[in-house]
């Protein structure tokens, strides 16, 4: 519903705020690395602009810390509708290694609603405008929930050693 | 005057071509050494829970949900992709993969979750696992912390012959509490 929404409102082109709430930096080098001829986000008809105001998508890098936390809600709020966050980074994903910290609210969407998340320490450009071009609903989403479970029964503790060795013989003849 | 300069520009410009990658719709590969998503191997896993001791963001967390069963949840969404618990591995059933993609839209699509069967040992009820002898041994070798502070902190003893002095100093003794 997200992909059809963002197709209808933003037919052409996304302006990007980019709203650093506490990051160490490393975020947003990212994020103007994007920016230049050697990525060039603006292919996709992204912007750069200044001010909330003008922009459709918002995006965090940091994790919110407890000064940044109202000027993050009023930028947010300062949006035009329909709008866009992206958390970018470990940090804004998920709160970093300060997620519990006192001085951080641990994580942009704590602050805000949150609809896109790019994890990464800091994330690479093509991480970026992976989770850009998956926004405008250019490529798949390559991520999944991974369950793995060891295909192995437990044994009666009493029977142990001899079922220990019952498989090792199964073992020794598959080897041969 | 000014036309020759743009023309010297732009003959300037189209000697290194088009620098621009095209990411999205080609394949760009990583830096050797990148470390990206880290992978489990669960047949390699012994459950000793290093990786969950060692993580700098608590993003891997170990729980025994019964004597037989240990349960490995890991939240990718604050990983910081350091590379620490493949290091700490003993059995080097981590591996960091070249995996970097991993923009969603929903926390759980970067999680994994895995089941390792165990064992119970007699003595202290905890489980461990049976495949490697001397396991707990090297468990705590390879950065195994006991949850028990309380078993932790007294430390039996022991003499040849029956020692009045010492069973009667040992017998009711407590810990010292805050």
């Amino acid at each position: 519903m997200l992909a059809k929404l963002c197709k209808k409102a933003f037919p052409r082109s996304l302006w990007v705020y980019h709203c650093n709430s506490g990051a160490c930096n490393g975020c947003d080098i990212e994020i103007l690395n994007v920016l230049t001829p050697y990525y060039d986000i603006e292919r996709f008809g992204m912007k750069l602009v200044a001010s909330p105001r003008h922009a459709d998508v918002m995006l965090i890098s940091g994790a919110v810390t407890r000064p940044t936390l109202p000027l993050v809600k009023k930028a947010y709020a300062a949006m035009p509708e329909p709008k866009l966050v992206f958390g970018i980074g470990s940090c804004a994903s998920g709160g970093g290694s300060w997620f519990d910290s006192y001085h951080v609210t641990g994580g942009a969407d704590k602050a805000v609603p949150v609809n896109y998340i790019i994890p990464g320490c800091p994330p690479r450009p093509e991480a970026i405008i992976y989770g850009v071009a998956l926004a405008l609903g250019l490529v798949d989403k390559k991520a999944s929930p991974i369950e793995l479970k060891q295909v192995e029964f437990p044994i009666d503790a009493y029977m142990k050693n001899k079922a220990w060795e019952e498989r090792n013989v199964i073992y020794q003849v598959l080897n041969n | 005057m000014w036309l020759t300069s743009k023309i010297k520009q732009v003959l300037m410009v189209l000697k290194p071509g088009v620098v621009t990658l095209k990411y999205p719709f080609e394949p760009h590969p990583v830096a050797k050494d990148f470390r990206g998503q880290p992978s489990w191997d669960h047949h390699k896993c012994v459950g000793c829970g290093g990786c969950a001791a060692h993580c700098p963001a608590r993003t891997i967390m170990i729980r025994d949900v019964c004597q037989d069963l240990r349960i490995m949840l890991y939240d990718g969404s604050r990983c910081t992709y350091c590379g620490r618990c493949a290091d700490v591995c003993p059995e080097n059933a981590i591996t960091m993969t070249e995996q970097y993609e991993l923009a969603t839209n929903d926390k759980n699509d970067i999680t994994v979750n895995m089941e390792l069967f165990m064992l119970t040992c007699q003595r202290c009820g905890r489980c461990y696992n049976m495949e490697t002898t001397n396991m707990i041994d090297k468990m705590g070798l390879k950065g195994y912390r006991y949850d028990s502070l309380e078993a932790r902190a007294v430390i039996p003893r022991a003499t040849e012959h029956l020692d009045i002095k010492m069973l009667e100093e040992t017998e009711h003794y407590k810990r010292p509490q805050k």
